[in-house]
């Protein structure tokens, strides 16, 4: 094959304007056309070594899906990245490409890298508009597994062990399924048809969904074994952490889990349509700089209350876990942020936040995460004035599923152990993945670790014959 | 969807919800609370599992008509079925062979109340019963504590019916004609469980509270239902909904429950001039 020259500039996605998008919650990206991702395909240098796919949790074949979309086969270039991910349109979508296969992109060395995220979104939207193929499933075992969560992690677990022909209950402790998918992330980042034709399809599969169900409360995990000949807990990072600082408990103070459930889960954006209301006032904060924190914000600017919103982050841009795009398109739509700068107290006034007593920060030597560290610079001291306040900082998994299960050792921040091969806890027939396992990690990975166990279930329950 | 079995007013404003929820009937303990959703537009809210009959398969909700959510359940049937009910939620009430227990209940806290009696009687315990309404009409369950508790106490604000006084009067005459008392546990509007924590404080009985402060999730997922306990902050919905009395900080949690308050009421209003009629379906 002669050797591709580079083409510099990547194909632009499409996107809303922001004075437009940010009066609705919207999906923010227009994607690709097939035109357009046809173009972009082309960049791609189909290296043989492929630091692409060594990059990806999950290792999608990006490579060759990229190849058939520049040939015009989406629908095939689809099914490719499901041999690999059953969720490319929520993964085009979602993954931190930036540091995972686009980062890694050749191409990114001496110019824009591939655009692997957008072109793995098209494909997938593409297959879905088409309709999808039917996977036959030829081998029955007379096996079944309980899968607890319906987020990334038990979708991704469901999907395989339902191809390898096991019975897959999914419980879900919220009424409705997908997990994070749908509580977490915001509708103009992931529209929730997406996520509900992805879960359309593994009913199709055989997947029975029981909503309503709290693994720990409803039955205990012991329960699930004398029905379920495995188990798998994907039940997420649900606890939140919280500043405690004065003034936690304030009215107008809130964790982005209670914020981002009311306003999107509970749909308190509609209210009073809707029942489920939600506080804001007309300035508000979120503190924090990770994907969350942004998911906040411009969920709050969606509001017809909010005037203005501001992040309030410790360390400096530079320095902010969340990806640079959803920075920019917070900035975009107007979200100011104030770095370097650190929530010291809660004021309140009549048990309602008034105001954030904040101190400047400035950087200091690198930290153990590599990041230098803020120090607090002495005598700063200011009040920023809101109405309410987010908390964006973070959160580990919840506790409820295995409480009182004692044979699953969890670790320091309350993450279950698991043999790191076949993700089984101490308790044989039990399996973990995703961020119960991780504390808050990424779609993608828990995804990876779904996959995992059920490779772990599947010779655990061979064995076990 | 969980169907209504049977459902009755048992007093103003107060209907009774016997609810086909097999599993929940199975594994509900004294203390703990389900979370309900009327239909696909309503909101998650908590309500206590007032009583339970695992063979039938169902468990008893006693909900209060304060704002929409709760008129439009209100409008539901038997036959009906509620969408959403999840549970049981939040930990079992902590239950030891005390001595002499004395249960008071305000209003509708004498649902989470008459479950926790139970479990208080079971444990071998003698129960005293005290239990407040603001007059006559209000009153329910006297039959049914009566039969549960060896004393039960009516008391009413304005004379109508028993005792006239607070809930806390009994109490105190209670404590101070010398009977003697191992345990309180007390459910019903913040300012009534504030009072009664106050009151067994000086007397130095152990008294346990059974908070109801907004949730959302029900699983420690959002914290929308902390509270200061001893000066720490706890998630009600996993925590509790039990708590040390004499810990609590009950002016912060009354002030909690006012968070939402200006949109309840526009909700309701809302509400009042569709005039539903809609039975939820």
């Amino acid at each position: 094959m002669a050797k591709r020259e580079i083409i510099k500039k990547r194909v632009p996605v499409p996107e809303r304007d922001p004075k437009e998008r940010v009066k609705d919650f919207k999906e923010v990206k227009l994607g690709y056309t097939p035109q357009l991702a046809m173009e972009e395909a082309k960049r791609c240098l189909q290296c043989p070594h492929s630091p692409c796919v060594k990059a990806c949790p999950v290792n999608v074949p990006i490579p060759q899906f990229i190849k058939l979309i520049e040939e015009g086969k989406f629908v095939e270039a689809a099914r490719k990245i499901k041999e690999e991910n059953i969720l490319p349109s929520v993964c085009g979508r979602v993954c931190p490409q930036e540091i995972q296969c686009e980062g890694a992109c050749v191409v990114g060395k001496v110019g824009d890298p591939v655009a692997i995220g957008a072109l793995e979104a098209f494909a997938g939207d593409h297959e879905a508009s088409v309709g999808y193929e039917k996977i036959v499933i030829t081998e029955k075992r007379n096996k079944k597994v309980a899968i607890v969560g319906s987020g990334p992690a038990g979708i991704a677990c469901a999907a395989d062990l339902l191809k390898m022909g096991y019975e897959v209950t999914i419980f879900e402790a919220l009424h409705e399924p997908g997990g994070v998918l749908v509580y977490g992330i915001p509708e103009f980042r992931l529209p929730n048809e997406i996520v509900e034709r992805e879960l359309s399809f593994l009913k199709e599969m055989g997947a029975k969904i029981e909503l309503n169900f709290i693994v720990g409360k409803t039955k205990t995990v012991y329960e699930l074994l004398e029905e379920f000949d495995a188990v798998f807990i994907g039940s997420g990072a649900g606890l939140p952490y919280m500043l405690n600082i004065e003034g936690l408990n304030l009215n107008g103070v809130y964790s982005a889990n209670e914020f981002l459930t009311r306003v999107l889960f509970m749909g308190a954006y509609k209210f009073p349509e809707t029942d489920t209301p939600v506080f804001t006032g007309k300035r508000l904060a979120v503190i924090g700089g990770g994907n969350t924190a942004m998911d906040v914000a411009r969920t709050a600017l969606r509001l017809k209350e909010v005037e203005e919103v501001m992040v309030i982050y410790r360390r400096s841009k530079e320095e902010m876990p969340a990806r640079v795009e959803e920075v920019r398109h917070a900035e975009e739509e107007g979200v100011i942020f104030k770095t370097l700068t650190n929530p010291v107290r809660f004021v309140g006034e009549n048990g309602w936040i008034k105001g954030i007593e904040c101190v400047r920060m400035e950087l200091g030597e690198p930290d153990e995460s590599g990041r230098r560290k803020p120090i607090p610079v002495p005598g700063s001291e200011f009040i920023i004035e809101v109405d309410s306040v987010v908390m964006a900082i973070g959160q580990g998994p919840n506790p409820v599923v295995v409480d009182g299960v004692k044979e699953i050792k969890r670790g320091k921040k309350g993450e279950i152990i698991v043999d790191p091969e076949t993700l089984m806890t101490d308790l044989p027939g039990v399996f973990a993945g995703g961020d119960v396992i991780r504390g808050g990690s990424t779609v993608i990975v828990a995804m990876g670790d779904g996959r995992k166990a059920a490779r772990g279930i599947h010779e655990y329950l061979s064995r076990k014959q | 969807m969980f169907r209504i079995v049977k459902k009755r007013e048992l007093a103003e404003n107060v209907d009774e919800f016997i609810i086909e929820a097999p599993l929940i009937a199975k594994k509900a303990k004294p203390g703990q609370f389900v979370i309900i959703r009327v239909n696909a537009k309503g909101e998650r809210i908590p309500l206590t599992i007032a009583d339970k009959d695992p063979e039938a398969g169902t468990i008893t909700l006693m909900v209060q008509r304060v704002g929409k959510s709760t008129y439009h359940l209100s409008c539901f049937d038997e036959g009906n079925s509620i969408r959403d009910v999840v549970g049981p939620l939040g930990k079992p009430t902590h239950i030891e062979k005390w001595g002499h227990v004395v249960a008071v209940g305000g209003g509708l806290g004498l649902a989470p109340i008459h479950h926790i009696a139970q479990g208080v009687k079971e444990a071998g315990n003698e129960l005293t019963v005290i239990m407040g309404f603001r007059r006559k009409e209000l009153i329910f369950w006297e039959d049914r504590m009566e039969l549960l508790a060896d004393r039960v106490i009516v008391t009413t604000n304005d004379g109508s019916y028993g005792m006239k006084g607070l809930v806390t009067d009994a109490l105190r005459n209670l404590l101070d004609s010398g009977t003697k008392v191992d345990m309180v546990i007390c459910a019903g509007p913040v300012p009534m469980m504030k009072a009664v924590a106050d009151l067994t404080r000086d007397y130095g009985v152990p008294t346990v509270a059974s908070l109801n402060p907004i949730m959302v999730d029900g699983t420690g997922m959002c914290g929308a239902c902390r509270v200061t306990v001893g000066g720490e902050v706890k998630f009600a919905c996993v925590d509790g909904p039990e708590f040390d009395a004499h810990q609590v900080d009950f002016d912060e949690l009354m002030n909690r429950l006012k968070m939402f308050r200006e949109k309840e009421e526009e909700a309701f209003k809302e509400f009042q001039r569709k005039h539903c009629g809609c039975h939820g379906r």
